[in-house]
């Protein structure tokens, strides 16, 4: 074990002698100009991009281990996409140990960051935005890795993505942290994802501010093991623009919170205020399915310690007005759809394992009971709470530590 | 001098002819790609193949903005490759694919006056394939090592005589690497056993079977799967199309590919309904999707999202998301008539 140690140390030391800073200014042909640089990086390279607007023509990719992306602040170093002419990303990440960072993209066509499979990718002080506010037309999703592992997004922010400004797909140990997102259909999003830590970022002005999702027919899926605490969800009644066929179209304008499916996935110590439909929304998956793999329902979820004010007083929801109205005009904090049970395809019944732990209470339960039982036939009650226990968190997400410290350190080269 | 001349026209006529210097087997295997793509002595002058070279034609090919397609595969001498009944042929180090990628002035003529913009090679090396392109220089003269890629206008008149203008893109090199890898590992994507159960554009035998008479196959199964030909009228409608998904799409959208994570699989024998996108809601269109609800929605061309996305040329929403910049009208008419005539 030992040997193992001292052989890696001198590996990371031998790769740090070695590492380079290469800088990129903008300027005339900074597409293959950039485009070169990531493609000729070693692993250890530093690329620095200067100061300075770098208009791009097409989608930027990135297939080297180890490399850092750094510009000179999100609003200094500016990767402009207006014009961009093919490819469905801004950057492409599909390398492990890859930092980005101190850098602005504007206006890519599709999405901004992705990763494709990457162990360790960090996004750092990074800023995606469509400059035109919230459009239909904007890209997809801001930052987005995806079947990627050690996963490190802390102060990045969000503006105008037409599905969601953080979307977390298909991937395990995940940190989003100190982060903003703002004027996007979802704010942040944990779809099919295992093992996240959600935690002081603020979500505001989005159609919907914190999902965590889980959707069947997809290669990762039971999506389990999520915190979402200290985070500021605030306003997010911007109404929806994501296209009708997109899955966060069904996402109510005015959702603070929102778990689709899941299991073992805490809300607690956050700030939700003035969201005008649910606080925080536990809901099954909403539409039929024909995989024999996936459960629908969210189980052991708990709710607690949050701290609420000026939600529910108008739901966007089918029925939400009538629903509202039945329990005295605003909805209370936490509504769960009440869904307990599903067939499973070409198979059995089965009962959900693991309760919605809401202690914080009243606690507004539709009476759906079974997968598959259409919204009108919602019999809603308010209970005080079904707080018969309190839920043992998942253990917080530590990311390797290396990963950590190549985040927080100062570049030498700025 | 005058007899110098003379004596050098004659050796280099002597070259170009019979005694063409053969392709440069240590050259491709050099790990170090070649500056110009005349340093492998694949072509002997121009775009004239070296012996050596084999030309094949796949059933259905990949779509690129209306390109016409040159392929070849060179064998180091004596070297053959092994039957495979699923995915490519096994080829032995040293093997190299050559793609090159040609408009005519005019598509009906389309052999006349073809302007070679780029070849592109997959190299066999022990460590795996790798893939490298080489853009064509004005005169047709030499080709040079395009790693970053590039924006190449072109002008044609289509098969229709409407000329067309476009901003043909040559892919850069983690773009190849992008669709041309499984599992991590580049792979070439046409030379199946089943895209090569055809005679030569179209032709006569199989290219398998002629591979394994002139012994550059090891065996030519009886029984090898053959991919439909997707303009092949006579063929069934859901093979052609599931044909051309498989060559356009199905690089990407396999559990292997870059575009796992949609768990939308397109490959000609993907069993599963849901995951060949029938009745399958999209995960990561985003606006894409536009107001279909579903991948393919049976009976309904225009609520499905493949058709929208293949019929796009959008970026953001088209599919593929590269490799091509104008829609393919007949590949469209395709799917189309598909998905109409699925219940």
């Amino acid at each position: 074990m030992l040997k193992t140690s001292l052989l890696l140390a001198t590996a990371m030391f031998a790769a740090s002698a070695d590492a380079r800073t290469i800088s990129v200014a903008a300027g005339p042909d900074a597409q293959e100009r950039l485009q070169a640089a990531l493609i000729d990086a070693q692993p250890g390279d530093v690329l620095q991009l200067a100061a300075g607007r770098f208009v791009l023509s097409g989608g930027l990719s990135l297939d080297v281990a180890g490399v850092t992306v750094a510009g000179a602040g999100p609003a200094a170093t500016v990767l402009d996409f207006t014009g961009q002419k093919g490819e469905g990303e801004g950057l492409l990440i599909t390398s492990n140990d890859v930092l980005i960072r101190d850098l602005g993209m504007e206006n890519p066509k599709g999405n901004g960051l992705k990763s494709k499979g990457s162990d360790g990718i960090s996004f750092v002080n990074v800023r995606v935005e469509w400059t035109g506010g919230p459009k239909a037309s904007n890209g997809a999703y801001g930052v987005y890795p995806v079947s990627s592992k050690h996963v490190l997004i802390d102060r990045v922010v969000v503006k105008g993505a037409s599905d969601a400004g953080i979307y977390v797909g298909q991937s395990d140990q995940i940190v989003v942290r100190n982060s903003r997102a703002e004027g996007n259909v979802a704010g942040i999003e944990i779809e099919n994802s295992y093992n996240a830590d959600v935690h002081d970022n603020v979500a505001t002005n989005n159609a919907g501010g914190i999902l965590v999702f889980d959707l069947p027919d997809l290669p990762q899926q039971g999506g389990h093991s999520v915190r979402l605490f200290r985070n500021q969800v605030i306003a997010n009644n911007h109404v929806n623009f994501a296209a009708p066929g997109n899955i966060v179209a069904g996402v109510p304008s005015g959702t603070g919170v929102m778990v689709m499916a899941n299991r073992n996935v805490h809300v607690t110590d956050n700030d939700i205020r003035d969201n005008l439909g649910n606080a925080v929304m536990l809901v099954a998956y909403t539409q039929a399915f024909t995989d024999s793999n996936y459960n629908p329902l969210p189980r052991s979820i708990a709710v607690r310690g949050n701290r609420y004010a000026g939600n529910g007083a108008k739901p966007a929801f089918a029925g939400g007005a009538e629903i509202a109205a039945a329990v005295g005009g605003t909805l209370p904090p936490v509504m769960w759809d009440g869904i307990t049970g599903y067939t499973v395809p070409g198979g059995a019944a089965v009962t959900a394992e693991g309760g919605i732990f809401v202690n914080d209470g009243p606690l507004l339960n539709l009476g759906l009971k079974t997968h598959g039982t259409p919204a009108s036939a919602a019999r809603p009650s308010i209970g005080a709470a079904r707080a018969m226990a309190t839920l043992a968190e998942p253990a917080p997400v530590v990311l390797p530590a290396a990963q950590e410290a190549r985040a927080a350190s100062k570049l030498a080269a700025r | 001098m005058k007899r110098f001349l003379a004596a050098a026209a004659a050796a280099w006529l002597a070259l170009g002819a019979s005694e063409a210097p053969a392709v440069d087997g240590a050259r491709l295997l050099d790990e170090t790609a070649a500056p110009k793509l005349s340093d492998y002595r694949l072509f002997v002058r121009g775009h004239v193949p070296a012996p050596g070279l084999v030309r094949y034609t796949l059933n259905t090919p990949l779509f690129s903005d209306y390109a016409e397609k040159l392929r070849y595969v060179w064998l180091p001498p004596g070297a053959r490759a092994t039957y495979t009944a699923k995915g490519v042929l096994d080829f032995p180090v040293g093997t190299t694919i050559v793609k090159s990628f040609a408009f005519p002035v005019d598509f009906r003529a389309p052999a006349k006056d073809l302007r070679i913009i780029e070849t592109r090679l997959l190299v066999r090396r022990a460590s795996g394939w790798v893939p490298l392109s080489y853009v064509w220089n004005a005169d047709g003269s030499d080709a040079e090592l395009k790693r970053t890629g590039a924006r190449i206008p072109v002008s044609f008149l289509d098969s229709a005589g409407r000329r067309r203008d476009i901003d043909y893109a040559v892919p850069n090199i983690n773009q190849c690497k992008q669709c041309h890898q499984q599992s991590g590992a580049v792979t070439p994507i046409g030379p199946t056993a089943a895209n090569l159960n055809g005679g030569l554009d179209g032709h006569g035998r199989s290219q398998l079977l002629a591979w394994a008479q002139t012994g550059r196959l090891d065996r030519a199964p009886a029984d090898a799967p053959r991919l439909a030909r997707w303009d092949d009228t006579a063929a069934p409608l859901a093979a052609r199309a599931r044909a051309y998904l498989d060559v356009n799409c199905g690089h990407c959208h396999s559990p292997a590919g870059f575009a796992s994570n949609s768990g939308l699989y397109l490959q000609h024998d993907e069993p599963s309904p849901a995951h060949q996108g029938i009745l399958k809601r999209p995960v990561a269109a985003g606006r894409a999707s536009g107001s279909a609800e579903f991948s393919i929605k049976p009976g309904d061309p225009d609520g499905s999202i493949l058709v929208n996305r293949m019929a796009s040329s959008e970026p953001g929403v088209m599919m593929p998301q590269f490799g091509r910049t104008v829609v393919h009208d007949e590949g469209v008419a395709l799917l189309r008539a598909y998905v109409a005539a699925l219940k």
